[in-house]
């Protein structure tokens, strides 16, 4: 193994299509148009020396470096800021150029710390390697004059240091921050000899607005921006290309390895969903792999009262079967279940699946979607037939109107935030339907034209009064419509929005938001070339989560805006492995690919493979699973990767659901809330200690390569074949690859797919079959998986969940940039000191009503429970709304929420709970008892059981 | 929200609402399909003995469409997780 290394050209692709021809160095090159000087002689492999420049960011033409002569015109122009030109005479290496550069050279170096053998970066140092590139020898200036090698370290960041007695001003970091990145927290301070790199305004990089994204590390030429990791333990030797396993982006990263030990992880400039782009989680925050706190050994108990024991994997093993065979045999077949994790592979999330529907006999299968994207498979699979979005990320360049609704991209879905703030700053408009001021209503260089801060609960709502505006002022698409939807079910459609009750004016004052407003996003989103609709969590986690989401497809539909790159309905998802366990039959009622567990054909295929008889009815759905379980028929549960009491509704409820259970287990890398309601623990391998493959918002299969031993001893698709083999269900397989290659053989839109194809090309998105070999970047092209489009009729229905006197405002929940949801990973990770709490935003005028200062303690009370956290008052949230984070647990956000839920899928109405806040001294008493019982249930006893 | 039969008795009607307005024009094939694809047997059991039993709760298009399903026509109701 090596390291592997990508290629810099130095300036970005053109993307004209009209071919240039010219001479390099005596070579013919033809190259599009607009293509810089120095990239066209890198594609014959002619590298000209260069520090300013890198394929990442646009030609600046500061360090005069890459200098070349062009027959026929004057001087020495820079190679990075020409463009090529027909017929161009192009000479890269000259006595007069040899000789600019290596004066070039001798002044960087005249100012430079000559500390090549103790740098970070030695051997990984682009500075070090033009001194070599121009044969520098010696420096005529000496190392006495004035110079900035003894300025202080900026350390403040937990994951970089910025060194500047090391910069060379070349503004890459600054350009980075800037274009790639689009937060601008950089700046060049001062002038000539004074220039120097800035932080926010000549702030420390952690008090500044860096987001501590990493492209300004990825761009630094030399060891100014360094990784601490890299610092601490030397420069990589091999590394592995493998995925995030954070949040729905699914970002292709660089595992930069030393032995087994990682070193850094690299954002993949081939990754086709991040382009070369980080976050500040999946390029730093991994540390928790490697966690004090991290559970290594299986470990059972008798009841949760008692210390944890520590066990042989065999034991541990044994103990799940017998207890699952005792369970069923004492009350029924149907009285456990599982459920698959968002966070692990496709491979065993599968895996898991197929072990309840043939190795407990029932369907009693769900994963973590349930509680967020469920109504997406369901209200588009309805609308289009297909249960994913429709694009791929690259579709944003070619939007012009970008409609977001229920969604924060610059916290939950950063690295496609970025490339969205690129289309946006370059004039695509943007509409924003959100309670919150989110960050993108504005930002650096960008500006919503209607942000629409909607009262929570009401989606389905506005979604009506949009389409009211496109059908009755005749700014739908009839040409599309005609060919490719059902013309009767729109004519339905259309004639049920045109009607008065979903007006702008009347919705208008249902949802707090002026008609002029609606009426004005509704011409936007219709005008615009290409318009595409991105949403989250905040459209679907309500009770009319699936309505709101089929309200979109048809806003899509009646536009025209599907079948081609820059439109679409765009679900970004909010754990990486979202949409894949999805696809994998993780929901009770489907088996992999969304056909129905009852249609007999599809049963009959798995059953021949599997060997075992599969139940035709569906089963619980997890909030279901809970009620089963107070009611006394559900007994017991395996819970891969799933914090199911801190990320679920109701607490109270979920913890009694638990405590009725007589065998929980629970499979994950730490001692989650759940496991303090567990029998038996099974330790979890990282994303770094297996084999699979993630798919992402954009259904990528992207691949997950192992770059260590599993520090527990098993990965967790061997931890699932262990419990099968135990419970008589044998499940032959020796790798990974094996899985997928029978995943294919039994779902027809992964036909395709195979490990083999995916390390040939790098990802490819379902469907990947005969029709489409390579995969299907963009949905519904010249037709609807379903045949017709289907407009369904999407009646605004309230909640019941409703505000009075008792409880005045509405709580929303969402996440932030730094954590990923329940915490269990960020949390232990240096993220935290980005976010140590979870705090109540709420508005100024409800503050002072309630006598509340920025940062007081607050109780927050609904009809289901109530914690308390610090306040902070902003007018980010509307009066009347507050919003928290469910990132931690002694918090415990969702001890508040209510079991509403969606009318399709139970998926939970998080983001609608009325509430009342009030000033209080600190945790309630609810609070203290339950990091008790937490801390009670976490001991582990000395002596291991036998 | 009281117990496990209120909650299937709001969800059901909560469906009902969904499949009421669209343009079929048998909503109540559309309500009974949803439950009969979507609904675990326990729970498909309990609310059909709800219905045998009254339907306290349940709205008209609703309690028809639970007469519809395979559990309805069953005749006895099945023993709840067996």
């Amino acid at each position: 193994m090596s390291l592997v290394h990508e290629t810099d050209y130095g300036t970005p692709a053109s993307k004209s299509s009209e071919m240039v021809t010219l001479t390099i160095d005596g070579q013919a090159v033809t190259v599009p148009a607009g293509t810089s000087i120095m990239r066209a002689a890198m594609d014959i492999g002619t590298q000209v020396p260069k520090l300013c420049a890198t394929d990442s960011v646009d030609a600046f033409g500061s360090c005069r470096l890459c200098l070349v002569e062009i027959q026929g015109r004057p001087g020495t122009p820079a190679s990075c800021t020409t463009p090529v030109g027909n017929g161009m005479v192009v000479s890269t290496q000259t006595e007069r150029l040899k000789q600019i550069r290596k004066g070039v050279m001798e002044l960087y170096i005249s100012d430079h710390p000559l500390d090549c053998l103790t740098c970070a970066a030695n051997g990984d140092c682009e500075l070090q390697d033009m001194a070599g590139a121009v044969g520098l020898r010696d420096v005529r200036y000496g190392y006495d004059g004035e110079n900035h090698t003894r300025q202080a370290k900026d350390e403040s960041n937990p994951y970089f240091t910025f060194d500047p007695s090391k910069c060379i001003v070349c503004s890459r970091c600054v350009r980075a921050c800037e274009e790639v990145q689009g937060t601008f927290a950089l700046t060049i301070q001062g002038r000539g000899f004074d220039s120097k790199v800035s932080a926010g305004m000549a702030e420390s990089f952690v008090d500044s607005e860096c987001v501590s994204c990493g492209a300004c590390v990825q761009a630094c030429p030399t060891a100014t921006l360094s990784e601490k990791s890299v610092i601490d333990i030397g420069v990589p030797e091999h590394s592995v290309v493998t995925t995030c396993a954070y949040c729905g982006v699914g970002c292709s990263f660089k595992a930069e390895m030393r032995g087994e030990e990682l070193v850094r992880m690299v954002p993949y400039k081939d990754g086709k969903a991040n382009r070369g782009h980080s976050c500040v989680k999946g390029r730093f925050a991994w540390g928790y792999a490697n966690h004090r706190e991290r559970i290594l050994k299986p470990m059972i108990r008798e009841t949760i009262d008692q210390p944890w024991c520590e066990v042989t994997w065999e034991v541990a093993i044994g103990r799940v079967a017998s207890e699952f065979k005792r369970l069923q045999a004492r009350y029924g077949r149907l009285a456990i279940g599982g459920i698959t994790s968002s966070r692990c592979t496709n491979e065993e999330t599968y895996l898991v699946q197929k072990l309840v529907r043939g190795g407990f006999g029932n369907n009693n299968v769900d994963t973590c979607a349930r509680v967020c994207h469920s109504p997406t498979g369901y209200g588009l699979k309805t609308t289009f037939g297909t249960s994913a979005g429709t694009q791929d990320f690259d579709s944003v360049e070619h939007t012009d109107v970008v409609l977001i609704i229920g969604a924060n991209p610059t916290d939950a879905h950063p690295v496609f935030a970025s490339r969205m703030k690129k289309r946006l700053r370059q004039g695509a408009k943007l509409i924003i339907i959100d309670p919150r001021r989110i960050d993108l209503v504005r930002t650096p260089h960008i500006e919503a034209q209607h942000h629409l801060p909607l009262r929570p609960g009401t989606n389905a709502a506005i979604l009506n009064a949009i389409a009211h505006v496109i059908v009755t002022e005749g700014l739908a698409n009839e040409k599309f419509v005609r060919e490719y939807c059902d013309p009767s079910a729109f004519e339905h459609w259309a004639a049920f929005v045109s009607g008065p009750q979903n007006s702008p004016e009347t919705v208008g004052l249902i949802a707090g938001v002026s008609a002029d407003a609606i009426r004005g996003a509704a011409r936007l989103y219709a005008s615009g070339k290409n318009s595409a609709i991105y949403y989250g969590l905040g459209v679907t986690e309500h009770s009319q989560g699936t309505t709101a989401v089929m309200g979109l497809a048809n806003l899509a539909m009646a536009t025209g805006n599907l079948g081609r790159p820059g439109v679409g309905v765009n679900p970004l998802r909010g754990q990486n492995n979202v949409q894949g366990s999805c696809d994998m039959g993780s929901f009770p009622h489907e088996l992999s690919g969304y056909r129905h567990i009852s249609d007999d054909a599809t049963r009959a295929m798995f059953e021949k493979l599997w060997g075992r008889p599969l139940d035709a009815e569906p089963g619980l759905r997890i909030p279901n699973m809970f009620d089963a379980a107070i009611d006394g028929t559900f007994k017991g549960i395996y819970v891969q990767g799933e914090d199911i009491l801190q990320s679920d509704p109701n607490t109270k409820h979920v913890q009694a659901a638990l405590a009725a259970m007589e065998c929980v287990v629970v499979q994950d890398l730490f001692l989650n809330e759940t496991a303090n309601y567990a029998h038996v623990f099974l330790p979890g391998s990282t994303f770094l200690e297996k084999d699979g493959t993630f798919t992402n918002a954009e259904r990528r299969i992207n691949r997950v390569r192992k770059v260590m031993t599993p520090k527990n001893g098993m990965a967790d698709w061997e931890i699932t074949l262990a419990i099968a083999k135990a419970m008589g269900f044998e499940m032959p397989y020796s790798h990974p690859s094996e899985i997928m290659d029978e995943i294919a053989r039994l779902t027809p839109t992964f036909a395709g797919v195979s490990f083999e194809l995916l390390d040939k090309v790098g990802s490819v998105q379902w469907p990947c079959n005969e029709k489409a070999p390579l995969g299907t970047p963009v949905m519904h092209i010249g037709g609807f998986a379903r045949g017709k489009g289907n407009f369904m009729i999407t009646e605004y229905v309230p909640t019941d969940e409703k505000v009075g006197p008792r409880f005045p405002l509405l709580l929303t929940t969402g996440r932030i940039l730094s954590q990923y949801n329940v915490g269990a990973q960020t949390r232990r990770t240096d993220n935290v000191i980005w976010h140590e709490e979870d705090v109540l935003e709420i508005h100024p005028h409800d503050a002072e009503e309630r006598g509340v200062r920025d940062g007081d303690w607050v109780k927050l009370d609904s009809r289901a429970g109530g914690t308390a956290l610090r306040a902070r008052i902003t007018d980010r949230v509307a009066p009347g709304v507050v919003y928290t984070t469910f990132h931690h647990p002694d918090t415990q956000a969702n001890v508040v929420t209510t079991e509403f839920s969606d009318w399709a899928t139970n998926c939970p109405e998080y983001k609608v709970t009325a509430v009342q806040v009030s000033p209080s001294n600190g945790p309630s008493d609810w609070q203290r008892e339950y990091a008790e019982q937490a801390e009670h249930s976490r001991r582990i006893a000395k002596v291991a059981a036998e | 929200m009281s117990g496990t039969l209120d909650k299937l008795v709001m969800m059901a009607n909560q469906i009902g609402k969904f499949f009421t307005p669209q343009r079929d024009g048998d909503p109540v094939a559309g309500i009974a399909d949803h439950l009969e694809k979507f609904w675990d047997p326990r729970m498909k059991a309990s609310i059909v003995a709800h219905w045998r039993a009254g339907g306290a709760g349940l709205d008209g298009p609703v309690r028809e469409a639970i007469g519809r399903l395979k559990e309805a026509k069953r005749g006895a109701p099945l023993e709840a997780g067996r």
